[in-house]
């Protein structure tokens, strides 16, 4: 759970730790009637985040697992219970097993290359000496631009016939050019989506990775190189330890966020021949079809796994941090 | 030289590096990164800004042209007027700066409020709030869309509506993570000489904590900007209406309509321009907050 051991941090934060609490002494002195005063005002500072919270967070949460047992009709509303039925036509829809195909797909190629680049990059960028800010810089601008255009472009770049600039270019260097996102090879057209996502996405894996090498100690290196370690025995040794928990964290954050593709689906290939994720799915189920109890069943079950993947995130977060 | 002197020791070592071989490789490999650097990340988007100048009979010309034959911004006029980027651009903008707006205001309230005042059973608000970071926004989209469509108890419709993005952006566990650990960090004897001097929570908040918390702010709302120009789904349900659309929703709507291929490249062109400006401007406050957040967050 994530809780936060608000007097620790406290004590963290606090140089004088070990003294006494004057906001505390002041507390305790007056008694009960400052403290339901303190207690009002500060739940009057908490209403509005506490009611959005309520509204898009948590009232939704429990929501979402009720829709999915429900009747709903074409707007939404609820006609009834359901008992399992919304989740036995999910499991009977060969749409479902496509999409979860689909998103494991994504989600394991995307570990291949989106998780492995960032960090090999990262170390190799973090031995030059010259125009850090222009690696960073660079690495980072996909990130910043909106995803739409982004996927549109990549789109554009992957046109099946010459005019798009991927096959030009294998034209002009005499190699077989590709059709790419409409090629009959459904685990090729996920592929070609996961270099796209890798593209727009791993700017910020990078950054955290050098800084998290700029962390390590020069001398575990010296040591290292006495020892006779080469370049990647020092990397296997050092480095990869040395960035251990950083890279279990990133781990977990890329299957939360592969895991929710979506823009690859709608705009790349637009969730044809069984390339849509999970999270199109809900979105084609709920928008072209109006079925809402299905895409709560959906729902639901990305609910629970990749709450699962978070809730470790952070007690890994946590344990890290002590 | 010096710059081979300055920095700490990393993988290679400054001695290893000296050596005139390796000096050589050195350059070298900088070089190839630099143009393949360029080539991945800066190719693309000449690319597009050259492709939104040719005709439509050029950007469909096989092989592709690298230099478009003329100079001609026709089709980025016609982008910007006859296909509503501005409007869709001036829209997110809107979008994005309610939501920062909101969200400064609720979640600095919140996060004092939780750092601070420490209320009855605040910290059970906080972890409620702490275990949103457990469930990513997406999975909750269809509850979130039926809440939209109607309020619960003032049966509201908000769609079509800002308060469709600005009220689901207030509910940010992260901003709360952050702006409570960093207010946590600010000494409570400076907030207890406040209150003997006659000052109230808000005065404190205002006077006192807010004016330390730069840092902090300038994280939150970057990224609070951010995340609304590059939403995606949330947008698609509740902004319905054509006017109303964001940069990203606006660009799919387009081509729903059929747009050529060479208005559709000077589209994405304009689309992109406001964030990389945002991104030029704020690019040290973007990558130091962005370690900040992940590293010890």
């Amino acid at each position: 759970m994530a809780t936060i051991n608000v007097s620790r941090a406290r004590a963290r934060g606090l140089p004088g730790a070990g003294r006494p609490d004057p906001a505390r002494d002041v507390r305790r002195g007056p008694g009960l009637g400052r403290r339901v005063r303190r207690s009002l005002t500060g739940y009057l500072f908490l209403a509005g985040a506490i009611i959005c919270f309520a509204l898009w967070s948590w009232y939704p949460m429990i929501h979402e697992i009720l829709l999915s047992f429900q009747h709903l009709n074409l707007v939404g509303q609820s006609e009834g219970w359901g008992g399992w039925r919304n989740y036995e036509h999910m499991l009977n829809d060969p749409n479902f097993w496509t999409s979860v195909r689909v998103t494991l797909v994504f989600t394991g190629l995307a570990l291949i290359f989106g998780y492995a680049v960032p960090f090999v990059l990262a170390v190799g960028l973090n031995e030059f000496r010259h125009a850090a800010w222009y690696f960073r810089l660079l690495v980072y601008l996909p990130v910043m631009l909106p995803p739409v255009a982004a996927a549109f472009l990549w789109k554009w770049f992957y046109t099946p016939d010459n005019s798009g600039l991927f096959n030009a270019v294998l034209h002009d260097l005499h190699l077989p050019t590709s059709t790419w996102l409409q090629s009959s090879n459904n685990t090729f057209v996920i592929l070609c989506m996961v270099i796209f996502s890798t593209w727009s996405n791993m700017g910020s894996g990078v950054l955290i990775y050098m800084a998290a090498l700029q962390g390590i100690p020069g001398e575990l290196y010296e040591a290292a190189e006495l020892d006779g370690a080469g370049i990647l025995k020092r990397v296997w040794h050092v480095t990869i330890p040395q960035t251990r928990l950083i890279l279990s964290l990133m781990l977990l954050l890329q299957i939360v966020a592969t895991m929710q593709t979506f823009t690859e689906s709608l705009v790349l290939t637009g969730g044809a021949n069984g390339t849509g994720t999970l999270v199109y799915l809900v979105y084609q189920d709920a928008t072209n079809f109006n079925n809402f109890g299905g895409s709560a069943a959906i729902g639901t079950v990305l609910l629970l796994v990749l709450g699962l993947f978070s809730g470790a995130y952070l007690w890994l977060n946590r344990r890290g941090e002590e | 030289m010096s710059a081979f002197d300055a920095q700490s020791r990393t993988l290679i070592s400054r001695a290893q590096l000296n050596r005139p071989l390796a000096r050589r490789i050195y350059w070298v490999l900088l070089v190839a990164t630099i143009v393949v650097f360029a080539v991945v990340f800066l190719f693309p988007l000449y690319w597009v800004f050259t492709s939104g100048l040719k005709s439509a009979s050029e950007v469909l010309q096989s092989p592709p042209t690298l230099i478009p034959h003329s100079l001609d911004f026709h089709n980025y006029s016609t982008a910007w007027s006859d296909f509503n980027l501005g409007r869709y651009i001036l829209n997110t903008t809107y979008y994005a700066a309610g939501a920062l707006a909101l969200q400064l205001v609720f979640d600095v309230a919140a996060a004092y409020a939780l750092s601070k005042l420490r209320p009855v059973l605040g910290n059970l608000v906080l972890a409620l709030m702490l275990a949103t970071l457990m469930i990513p926004a997406t999975v909750l989209v269809i509850p979130n869309y039926l809440t939209a469509i109607n309020i619960p108890v003032l049966h509201l419709n908000l769609i079509n509506s800002p308060m469709a993005i600005w009220l689901p952006a207030v509910a940010n566990g992260f901003n709360i993570f952050l702006l409570k650990r960093f207010f946590d960090s600010i000494p409570e004897e400076l907030l207890a000489a406040a209150a003997i001097d006659g000052a109230g929570p808000l005065r404190a908040l205002w006077s006192i904590v807010l004016p330390m918390s730069r840092p902090i702010l300038g994280v939150v709302s970057i990224f609070g900007t951010v995340a609304v120009w590059k939403d995606v789904l949330w947008p698609l349900l509740v902004l319905t209406d054509p006017t109303k659309m964001t940069v990203n929703t606006g660009l799919l709507n387009l081509t729903g309509d059929g747009i050529p291929e060479n208005i559709l490249m000077a589209s994405l062109a304009i689309a992109a321009i406001p964030t990389i400006l945002f991104f030029l401007v704020f690019q040290r406050s973007i990558m130091s907050g962005l370690t900040a957040g992940s590293l010890k967050g």
